[in-house]
């Protein structure tokens, strides 16, 4: 390529910096255009557009278009479209400015053809999703993102020793289908997987996530575990234990929603159930689970941000975040509860929504490759889904008591994004060839068959009917569930104590035989020296006499020797 | 009981029978196609044809949803705290 090819990240983390020097109309006109722009930019870069430069010794490709980075790069440009327009206005400065150069650092990592580009961009995402969460505002926010920060260096630097052992393995740093077959690889991929929220630290996305605004939470949902996605498909493909990592997460998302009473703390752990999904299909490994993974993580982003808008609209209007709180809002807030239930079916994967067509892509997957046990849990997962996060939702938010709440629907932007993330959620759901046509590989795969609507429908609703059957089991509680975060929040904290503790009685101690030494050093010398000591007394001129004498002896006897 | 006319249609509890038959007549509108439909089975190889019993994915779905919400209150017992645990 010898034309010049500007980096679509670059339109909106440049542009992010342009936010706080203008106003009113023009600070709204800059927010739509950038996301616009960038897309442009993505789409103007065919498939195999690669920019390369020499960096110290390597090969540096900070602009390398790909298909899988190229609809990834799509659905990050169309969040920072719909998630600008759901923010404007309401969000603070510093959201927005952080927001845009978060997407841009996102879109960053799908077009980076080598490890040294990836981390750098990796590092701004952790910077800019931090202040995100910071913008939210208050002493949780801000205790919150500090958790979050701690987090990601700790992903960051492991990823970077395995990125530079691996380099200085290999030579290069091309980024690249790898295997987790050497310390250095391992490294990378447990980087990858601290951002992808698999276990053991999962938690940070429960944690943090939800202490941002509300547009701060429907932002934060779609880039950082999605870039995870992203580089696991491209660096880990057919890496098996991906396949039971995946399938922790998904299980575990969907038991830890089931225990949770804060409306955006149960879309949060379905981020990691919707995220185990798609690591779990990275692990299958075929071409058509590759797809799977990529066009569900295009779908996932589009649902979960519709999912969030409804519920931060929720937040929004009513300042109230908790299950036990709400109830009934459906009355007065008729936009904001169709688009959440529009959300929840397709996360669900209900017939003629986007989950429908880009989730069967994994199952099928996994039976194409005889995974029985894979299958079988999926299946199960499915099922989960609908119950955690597709009728636990809308059932417990906008219906379930009727908690005497009747807070408008949001203002017009609010109400915009929703409308358009959920036209998008169908739109694929009716063509998915839409979607299709830009996945990694070729695909000829037919989701709309006779047996699959029958099956998917019986699976769904009869999960449905599990979960109104149980209900009782599933009543409120306002509690929170202890996750690997005690670890760093509490037992970090009593171990701290219990150090400070017993390091103080040490310290304490040897302060006290200090003390006790040089006390008693200047008890000696006030008793030798003092006004009675014996060192002290006026020495009468005859015992001086007695000493010389003494030591004229010494040196006659010395010398008569010698 | 007499409920609240001003209350919403949804939450008398007199419609509340309604609401049940509705869930249960849109459950056996699922299961019709039962009797039309053949489902292959996933894993011929592996000897089970678990997956073409007759509405395998109506009681897989609920079964399996039944086992997650007891696992999850078993769970609850030992993992939850008041949500003020982590406040000072």
């Amino acid at each position: 390529m010898t034309d010049i090819v500007f980096p679509p990240s670059l339109i909106l983390i440049i542009g992010a910096f342009i936010l706080p020097l203008v106003r009113g109309a023009v600070r709204r006109g800059v927010i739509l255009a950038l996301p616009v722009l960038a897309l442009m930019a993505v789409w103007s870069l065919p498939v195999g557009t690669q920019v390369a430069i020499e960096f110290l010794d390597y090969r540096i490709a900070p602009v390398h278009a790909t298909a899988s980075g190229r609809l990834f790069a799509i659905i990050f440009c169309l969040m920072a479209f719909a998630g600008g327009v759901y923010a404007m206005g309401r969000a603070r400065l510093t959201e927005l400015v952080a927001a845009y150069v978060y997407a841009g650092s996102a879109v960053g990592v799908t077009f980076s053809g080598d490890l040294i580009t990836l981390f750098v961009f990796w590092e701004i995402m952790a910077l800019g999703s931090t202040l995100v969460i910071w913008a939210g505002g208050g002493e949780r926010a801000w205790k919150a993102s500090f958790r979050y920060l701690l987090i990601h260096l700790l992903g960051g630097v492991i990823l970077m020793a395995g990125i530079v052992w691996r380099v200085s393995m290999t030579g290069t740093a091309d980024f690249g289908p790898m295997l987790p077959d050497n310390p250095a690889n391992i490294l990378i991929l447990i980087g990858f997987l601290v951002n992808a929220g698999a276990p053991p630290l999962s938690a940070w996305i429960p944690d943090a996530y939800p202490e941002a605004s509300p547009s701060g939470m429907v932002f934060l949902s779609a880039f950082t575990t999605k870039t995870a996605v992203f580089a696991l498909l491209v660096g880990f493909p057919g890496a098996e234990v991906l396949i039971w990592i995946g399938l922790y997460m998904v299980f575990y998302g969907i038991i830890y929603a089931l225990l949770e009473n804060d409306m955006r703390r149960i879309l949060a752990y379905s981020i990691v159930n919707q995220v185990g999904f798609m690591v779990c299909a990275i692990g299958i490994g075929t071409e058509l689970a590759l797809n799977g993974a990529a066009a569900h993580a295009f779908a996932h982003i589009i649902y979960k941000a519709l999912l969030l808008m409804s519920a931060g609209s929720v937040l929004y209007m009513t300042g109230k975040r908790k299950c036990t709180d709400l109830g009934g809002l459906f009355q007065s807030m008729p936009v904001t509860a169709i688009n959440g239930i529009v959300g929840a079916l397709a996360i669900s994967a209900f017939p003629f929504t986007s989950g429908f067509v880009s989730k069967s892509l994994e199952t099928a997957a996994a039976a194409d490759q005889g995974l029985m046990l894979v299958w079988f849990l999926l299946m199960a997962a499915s099922a989960g889904v609908f119950l955690h996060a597709g009728i636990k939702f809308p059932w417990f938010v906008f219906f379930q008591k009727d908690s005497g709440l009747r807070p408008d629907d949001p203002p017009l932007g609010m109400r915009l994004s929703m409308w358009f993330f959920s036209f998008l959620c169908i739109a694929i759901g009716l063509y998915p060839d839409s979607l299709y046509s830009i996945l990694p590989f070729e695909t000829e795969y037919q989701p709309y068959t006779a047996g699959h609507l029958v099956s998917q429908s019986q699976l769904l609703l009869f999960s449905g009917f599990a979960f109104f059957a149980l209900l009782p089991m599933m009543k409120r509680s306002l509690t929170i569930s202890l996750d690997f975060d005690w670890f760093y929040r509490r037992f970090g904290r009593i171990l701290a104590d219990e150090f400070t503790i017993r390091s103080s009685h040490a310290l304490e101690r040897m302060e006290r035989q200090a003390r006790m030494r040089v006390e008693g050093f200047v008890r000696r010398l006030y008793r030798h020296h003092g006004p009675h000591g014996i060192l002290a007394r006026t020495w009468p001129s005859g015992g001086m006499v007695l000493w010389v004498t003494v030591m004229l002896a010494g040196m006659v006897i010395a010398a008569a020797v010698l | 009981m007499i409920s609240d006319p001003k209350k919403h249609w949804f939450y008398r509890t007199e419609n509340l029978p309604k609401l049940w038959m509705i869930l249960a007549a849109v459950l056996l509108l699922a299961l019709l196609p039962e009797f039309f439909v053949h489902h292959h089975a996933h894993f011929p190889d592996r000897g089970t044809s678990v997956d073409t019993s007759f509405g395998f994915f109506a009681w897989y779905g609920f079964l399996t949803c039944a086992a997650m919400v007891a696992g999850a209150k078993i769970l609850g017992i030992f993992l939850k705290r008041k949500d003020t645990y982590y406040d000072d």
